[in-house]
């Protein structure tokens, strides 16, 4: 299982990449495989204010249906409207082509609430 | 419970997740791929779980003429037939397969989660002198669907495969083994559905995945392709607490015959049902979920049974029970899911008509 050392995760299978006030959010390579083939997404809106943990998004695949929540407040500044056109590329690249939206940080102290990729390795389940 | 093939689908990597009690294997590189593979080529399905019953004697045509809703006395023998095994009420029990193989001798194909229920009612319903045989602990079961199956299975034995037309089937060794190889299938597609003792089921699976444009294929494409096609599956389209009068216009069912559960099943049809099966295409690729409920200018019309993103057709459709007032417009309707309200509307079955289980594939 994929997980880049240099992003931040939540519980629910978001990765976030923070740039300065900018953070780039998708869901992690475990979060896809889970679903299987992705069939539909579904994006929040450019210049939505997000809260913390508030739906920002669905992803469904054939069996499955599963809420994004967003890692941290802000505003969205720019969705990937290519994801939603083919979804596989979020199966395929969860953690560059397949990024999802894209927010301006409201509250950088939220950071300290996101898990680092040791701890976040730790809350997947072992393969089998 | 697992079937033979369990340790090989593992060993395959499939994700494997439980099936009316069965341990069954999903998908193995993905439900897309899997699915588009079988419309194009050939998919190897492991359907051990499903149950076989044999019936013997000179009354097993009456017995099964009074058991089922399909028409007996005039199946030929080498042929199988689809149809209901219904309760008093007329509420579907099973939907099943009969098979006859002499005047006196036939198999039931069954769903797995109904098997136990099935085999106790048929008993208690059979003449004395029928004998009823369980065999589906020694029968193995494999689908082998899309158009390049017969040269899967000619490479796999490495024997000619005879004509079979849709609906026949014929008693044949392959690999020194008795088998019935029967054109049939639940994937809209040309294929077979091939039993064979149990012993035999990792070295047939083997010798299929060995076969040129042959791949394992889990219930989790089996599943759109049977939806693309509008084939009900029991338990979500078809239960006891419904008959199915309102399913393919009482197709499958001979009124002109005494049967279980026909006078139910008349009086309704006389009365026309009141909520019909029909197809459902939504307007994008979010899928309706089974159980999501079906509105008609804000007014609940109905709920869906199936539904999901259809590989074939690019969109999300649905199988679902509406009035029937509903299931012959072309009104815009709204389907529930999560929070959202989907548009759809109802479709002609099936959705996917390019299917080429009724031809004749070299």
């Amino acid at each position: 299982m994929n997980i880049p050392r240099d992003l931040l995760y939540t519980q629910s299978h978001e990765w976030v990449r923070i740039r300065g006030k900018h953070a780039t959010v998708g869901i992690t390579d475990f979060a896809q495989a889970q679903l299987g083939d992705l069939t539909y997404v579904e994006l929040p809106a450019a210049d939505d204010e997000l809260s913390a943990s508030d739906e920002a998004a669905v992803v469904e695949s054939v069996k499955a249906a599963s809420d994004v929540y967003a890692p941290l407040s802000g505003r969205v500044l720019e969705i990937n409207s290519r994801v939603v056109e083919h979804p596989d590329i979020i199966n395929r690249d969860p953690y560059g082509e397949g990024w999802l939206f894209k927010l301006e940080i409201s509250d950088p102290s939220e950071k300290e609430d996101l898990l680092d990729a040791d701890r976040y390795e730790e809350i997947i389940p072992e393969e089998e | 419970m697992k079937t033979p093939l369990y340790e090989a689908h593992v060993a395959l990597g499939a994700r494997m997740a439980p099936f009316a009690g069965w341990d069954m294997p999903i998908q193995y590189e993905g439900i897309l791929a899997e699915h588009r593979h079988t419309r194009t080529r050939c998919g190897v399905f492991d359907i051990c779980h499903m149950g076989e019953f044999e019936l013997r004697g000179a009354a097993a045509e009456q017995d099964l003429e009074r058991l089922l809703t399909a028409r007996i006395r005039d199946l030929a023998v080498g042929r199988c037939r689809y149809g209901y095994l219904l309760n008093e009420s007329g509420g579907a029990l099973d939907d099943l397969t009969c098979y006859r193989f002499a005047a006196d001798r036939f198999w039931l194909v069954v769903n797995a989660g109904t098997r136990a229920d099935d085999a106790a009612w048929i008993r208690s319903h059979c003449s004395p002198e029928t004998v009823f045989g369980d065999i589906s602990d020694r029968t193995a079961k494999l689908d082998i669907q899309g158009p390049a199956s017969r040269r899967a299975m000619e490479s796999a034995f490495g024997t000619p495969m005879p004509d079979l037309g849709y609906f026949h089937f014929v008693e044949l060794n392959l690999a020194g083994a008795p088998c019935v190889l029967s054109r049939t299938g639940y994937t809209g597609e040309f294929g077979y559905e091939l039993y064979f003792p149990a012993e035999r089921a990792l070295d047939f699976w083997r010798r299929l995945l060995a076969a040129p444009d042959a791949k394992p294929v889990g219930l989790g494409a089996r599943d759109t392709l049977r939806l693309e096609v509008g084939y009900p599956l029991y338990g979500h389209e078809l239960g006891p607490s419904r008959t199915p009068a309102g399913v393919a216009g009482g197709r499958f069912m001979d009124l002109s015959k005494p049967f279980i559960g026909r006078d139910a099943v008349k009086a309704e049809l006389d009365r026309g049902p009141r909520e019909r099966l029909v197809g459902l295409r939504l307007e994008g690729r979010r899928a309706a979920r089974a159980g999501a409920r079906i509105f008609a200018e804000g007014r609940e019309i109905g709920a869906v049974t199936s539904g999901s993103f259809a590989p074939s057709i690019g969109a999300a459709i649905a199988l679902g029970y509406v009035a029937e007032e509903v299931s012959t417009s072309a009104a815009p309707l709204e389907i529930e899911a999560g929070g959202a309200r989907l548009r759809a509307r109802v479709e002609a079955l099936p959705f996917y008509r390019d299917g080429t289980a009724r031809k004749d594939v070299r």
